[in-house]
């Protein structure tokens, strides 16, 4: 069998994408988490802020460094499978990546350190204003990727010489037709990230009964921010989906699985999309549902794939499955919400054991969603890597064989595997050992010194909890 | 624009991120190869409190290196990459390996050999893949077009093999002269008695890489010998810092020791540099054909000369905050 280095490039990209995304989607939530405590701590002078600041800024060292390992590889993955594309884009996406570079560098020479190791060394105001620039500084990163994105989406402000890129307009390069919705919306996807899991956290500690005034105040404001983000989210998301149909129709028809361009088409709840037919084999729909929420109008016309030659057409069911998984775990965070506002009164939100597990299982939703979303907009620009312009085949590496393609991936798969296995496994323990109290002695030793992420928890690897700090 | 030329301004900037990555990742790494050969557990905690607050930092030089490539000279990035595809999958999976293990090892007791096995093989194989970069530089790669068109192991020749153990001895000889600077009492005379040695297999692949490259390429062989230039001076002060290092090693003087090894790679690197100047991805293309646009290259600039200089003196303050001994049983933990 032949082993086409094509189809294997972007499994092995999605796949490292798609691990890399996990880590910052919720450092990124859980920094402005964070900022928030430590400002409240600030405002109220109430230490509760301060511990429960301390216990998230140990969990947010961990997955950052995770997230910092795993970027190194997506440094090169351009280059090494996508060498075609690079030499195309270059002037135009270069300086973006090299920018979101220098913001990180930036982010961890200056406010990071504070934040992690500065506790008892700087004011509390100052301490707070580490924490908010971190916050900043993780949007800013975000920027940079999603600009980078969305001008491979609809791309603009350039013009093509000579087989390559030249910026025309930095600023319409910039701030395409898709950027502000693609930013937004994956904004409130880390916040909701930060706010499911801190739920799921703080459920955890109160199902056993563990510093529970500390984590009731932590459900309580974190239910209440998801009460007001999750319905905001799903305008987000449809006001995202109102500028695919503008800019890329071809990716709306597949999301909502439509072939024929037309009025009055339905909403699709399930099909199956066939692409050898050109049309789906079976489908449970509301009918002129489509037309209504894209069109306001029953009859009005919503594009089809029949408007895409066949070779141009993305793979219509992983488009059409994706959007119905995000969509419904977005429906399940509303859902989440609502109830949570209804077991408020008498209190129950604290007790109902049945709601507290249901969030310990939502803490995974975000993740899930956010890639199933990526999966969406990435997997329906197929076949173009840079939409309309440069097809995949025309920009991967042309000395690649797929051999040498499955190797590295195996690889990829295999160290990552690994990684994130210890990761999550520490992760586990830290959020296990609690609120500890602020322990004098260790403290004391790290406080002037700036130092790695990790470094900011002492949670022994292995072993019992309460031996072996070293 | 006009005014500078903007290319030789990156030229600069990405040459000297290279060698500070060279630089200050190589003495970690060659700790981490080091590794295995340290007489007890002891002087490996010593060793990783050596490099505990820095190492990190050390490692982003490398990813701005490679973005920096894209944005300025992308012809770099898309060639060099496609031709070192395993060589940079090796590099980055030693590099990823090492990296966890160093902060997992502190935090387990009953795992640590695990670890410290998955730091030293992840160090040797990153110093590895380096070295053989540095060879397979030497050698030059097949092009046509701007696109690579050798196979997936040109990078790997008895050459490039060569260069690749030749790095493995010059990191683990920078990280030697480290280690006698920041330990004492045993593992700082451990260190001692490595640093003879490590600096005559370093003297044998810098000898025999020498005579060998003439070989390799007429055009290095030209730069060379056909004008004798004032680069001679630079190989001749390799050999005086080698000279310098084995005295000042004999003498105690461990803080010359160390500079004199960095000295030595410098003068190593600038060696190399003037060996294939102004080619960038030899022996086709020299810098100017491998730049983006001017306007490109200007836009991330600005950026760079405003954060670079920040990064420098924190750079300069954490290693200020860290300077002196690290005593057994004492560490940053």
């Amino acid at each position: 069998m032949a082993l086409d280095p094509i189809l294997l490039s972007r499994l092995q990209f999605a796949f490292v994408v798609t691990f890399h995304a996990i880590f910052p989607v919720f450092t990124i939530g859980l920094a402005s988490y964070i900022a928030l405590l430590q400002g409240l701590f600030v405002a109220t002078g109430n230490n509760v802020w301060d511990r429960l600041g301390y216990f998230w800024t140990k969990i947010f060292a961990v997955v950052f460094g995770m997230g910092v390992v795993s970027g190194i590889v997506m440094a090169f993955q351009f280059g090494t499978n996508w060498s075609n594309f690079v030499q195309f884009a270059a002037n135009f996406v270069g300086p973006m990546l090299s920018y979101e570079v220098i913001t990180a560098f930036f982010l961890e020479a200056g406010f990071l350190g504070v934040l992690l190791f500065g506790r008892h060394r700087v004011s509390p105001s100052v301490h707070f204003f580490a924490a908010l620039m971190v916050a900043l500084g993780t949007f800013v990163s975000a920027f940079w990727i999603l600009v980078t994105n969305s001008w491979m989406q609809t791309p603009a402000g350039v013009e093509i010489r000579d087989g390559v890129v030249h910026v025309v307009s930095w600023s319409d390069a910039m701030f395409t037709a898709s950027f502000p919705y693609r930013f937004m919306h994956m904004a409130m996807a880390a916040f909701l990230t930060g706010g499911f899991v801190v739920c799921g956290v703080s459920a955890w500690f109160l199902l056993r009964g563990r510093d529970v005034e500390v984590h009731k105040r932590a459900l309580s404001m974190t239910m209440w921010l998801l009460l007001i983000l999750t319905p905001l989210q799903a305008w987000i998301g449809d006001e995202h989906g109102l500028n695919t149909l503008e800019h890329q129709p071809a990716k709306l028809a597949a999301m909502e699985g439509n072939w024929e361009t037309g009025p009055n088409v339905p909403l699709l709840l399930f099909a199956l999309p066939d692409r050898d037919l050109q049309a789906n084999r079976m489908e449970i729909g509301i009918p002129n549902g489509a037309s209504l929420v894209l069109r306001h109008a029953a009859d009005g016309i919503v594009p089809g794939l029949d408007r895409v030659p066949e070779s141009e057409q993305p793979p219509v069911w992983m488009v059409f499955y994706s959007f119905r998984v995000m969509v419904a775990l977005g429906m399940l965070m509303i859902a989440f919400s609502v109830i949570g506002l209804l077991l408020r009164r008498g209190g129950r939100l604290y007790t109902s054991r049945w709601f507290l597990h249901g969030l310990q299982a939502m803490s995974l939703s975000p993740f899930l969603a956010v890639t199933a979303g990526w999966f969406v907009t990435e997997i329906g620009r197929s076949p173009w890597l840079v939409y309309g312009i440069m097809p995949y085949g025309d920009a991967v590496t042309p000395s690649l064989t797929g051999g040498m393609v499955l190797a590295t991936l195996i690889g990829y798969v295999a160290v990552y595997a690994v990684i994130f296995y210890a990761g999550v496994y520490y992760l586990f323990k830290v959020v296990r050992q609690g609120l500890e109290p602020l322990d004098a002695d260790e403290e004391m030793v790290d406080v002037d010194r700036p130092a790695r992420p990790f470094s900011a928890t002492h949670v022994p690897f292995d072993g019992s909890l309460s031996s072996s700090r070293s | 624009m006009e005014m500078f030329d903007l290319s030789l301004i990156w030229a600069i900037i990405i040459a000297v991120g290279v060698i500070m990555y060279v630089l200050m990742d190589g003495f970690d790494l060659g700790l981490g190869i080091l590794f295995p050969f340290a007489p007890d557990e002891d002087a490996r905690d010593v060793m990783m409190n050596s490099i505990a607050p820095v190492w990190d930092g050390n490692e982003t030089w490398l990813v701005l290196g490679g973005a920096g490539l894209v944005a300025a000279f992308p012809l770099v990035y898309t060639i060099l990459l496609p031709a070192l595809y395993i060589g940079v999958f090796l590099m980055l999976a030693g590099l990823i390996f090492r990296g966890v293990a160093f902060e997992f090892r502190f935090k387990s007791r009953r795992t640590r050999h695990w670890w410290n096995r998955a730091f030293a093989g992840g160090s040797f194989v990153a110093a590895f893949a380096q070295g053989c970069v540095v060879g397979a530089y030497i050698q030059g790669f097949e092009t046509a077009d701007g696109v690579y068109t050798g196979g997936a192991f040109d990078w790997l020749t008895p050459f490039t093999i060569l260069t690749g153990l030749g790095l493995v001895v010059g990191y683990m000889l920078l990280g030697a002269t480290w280690l006698v600077l920041k330990s004492e009492g045993h593992v700082r005379e451990w260190a001692r008695g490595l640093v003879p040695k490590l600096l005559v297999g370093v003297l044998a692949v810098f000898a025999i890489v020498s005579l060998w490259t003439p070989w390799i390429d007429a055009g290095v062989s030209a730069r060379w010998f056909d004008n004798l230039d004032v680069i001679w001076l630079l190989p001749f002060a390799a050999l005086l810092c080698a000279l310098g290092i084995f005295l000042a090693n004999r003498h105690g003087r461990e803080g010359s020791a160390f500079l004199l090894t960095l000295g030595l790679f410098l003068f190593t690197y600038l060696g190399l540099i003037v060996s294939r100047w102004p080619y960038v991805v030899p022996p086709e293309y020299t810098l100017w054909d491998a730049a983006s646009a001017p306007e490109s290259q200007f836009f991330l600039l600005i950026g760079v000369l405003f954060v670079l200089p920040i990064v420098l003196a924190y750079t300069a303050w954490s290693y200020w905050v860290f300077r002196g001994k690290v005593r057994v049983g004492e560490g940053y933990h």
